[in-house]
């Protein structure tokens, strides 16, 4: 039963993104939409919590939303998915639950 | 597969509204179904007529309209939530005598139930606000 997890808060702003992690269980999908997408970036003192979700979840990251904040997709973490609406789309799909940390 | 997309936010606020328009886009161009948009709280202001943004920006109001009317969607807002930042539609104007309406075509005001209802129908249900 896994949870596809959509976020759309900065993790530098609100702590809507660590409860995610903190919730988020194995196998599921964590979606950075809007403002979370900042939260891709490598290098910051989010990074490694990121980081450490992503030993067993898959990490996703909106690529419009990405690029309207000038973030380009070579300063992401690695393994992080870039996708597109449709992309969005398709793991709403897959998973069998999903949750908006609004 | 069957969608309700819940939108908890105005247009302009953030940009939970567009997120909404375009996932909603992009879920109808796979084939899916879209069964319901529910508009609650900020998010009835998406239903308004008498908006008028400036000329180079986007008038996301219409762009439901247009979507609504296009792909035969029911577009709901939550009667309450529109009472409270007066949207309101012809019945509900004269029941409170009020002088005038504003909701925009290809949307309908009901309650909360229809958001219980559509999540029931639905395989899915996306919230999409702040």
């Amino acid at each position: 039963m896994a949870m596809l997890h959509i976020v759309n808060k900065s993790p530098f702003e609100r702590n809507a993104f660590k409860s995610c992690l903190d919730h988020a269980v194995a196998g599921d999908s964590i979606l950075m939409i809007e403002d979370a997408a900042v939260g891709a970036v490598d290098g910051t003192v989010f990074s490694s919590d990121l980081k450490a979700a992503m030993a067993d979840k898959s990490v996703y990251v909106l690529g419009g939303d990405l690029a309207a904040r000038g973030m380009s997709e070579d300063r992401i973490i690695d393994g992080i998915k870039v996708v597109d609406y449709a992309g969005f789309v398709d793991l709403t799909a897959e998973n069998d639950k999903t949750q908006s940390w609004v | 597969m069957k969608y309700t997309v819940m939108v908890n936010e105005g247009p302009y606020q953030h940009q939970s509204s567009d997120s909404a328009l375009q996932f909603v886009r992009a879920a109808l161009e796979k084939g899916h179904e879209i069964f319901r948009v529910f508009f609650y709280h900020d998010g009835v202001n998406n239903g308004t007529r008498l908006a008028v943004p400036p000329k180079d920006d986007r008038l996301l109001q219409q762009e439901w309209s247009d979507l609504a009317k296009e792909h035969d969607l029911d577009l709901v807002i939550c009667i309450a939530a529109a009472q409270r930042r007066g949207l309101m539609d012809p019945d509900e104007a004269k029941r409170q005598g009020l002088d005038a309406d504003n909701i925009i075509e290809g949307f309908r005001i009901s309650g909360l139930g229809q958001l219980i209802e559509g999540s029931i129908q639905s395989d899915r249900t996306i919230v999409f606000g702040d």
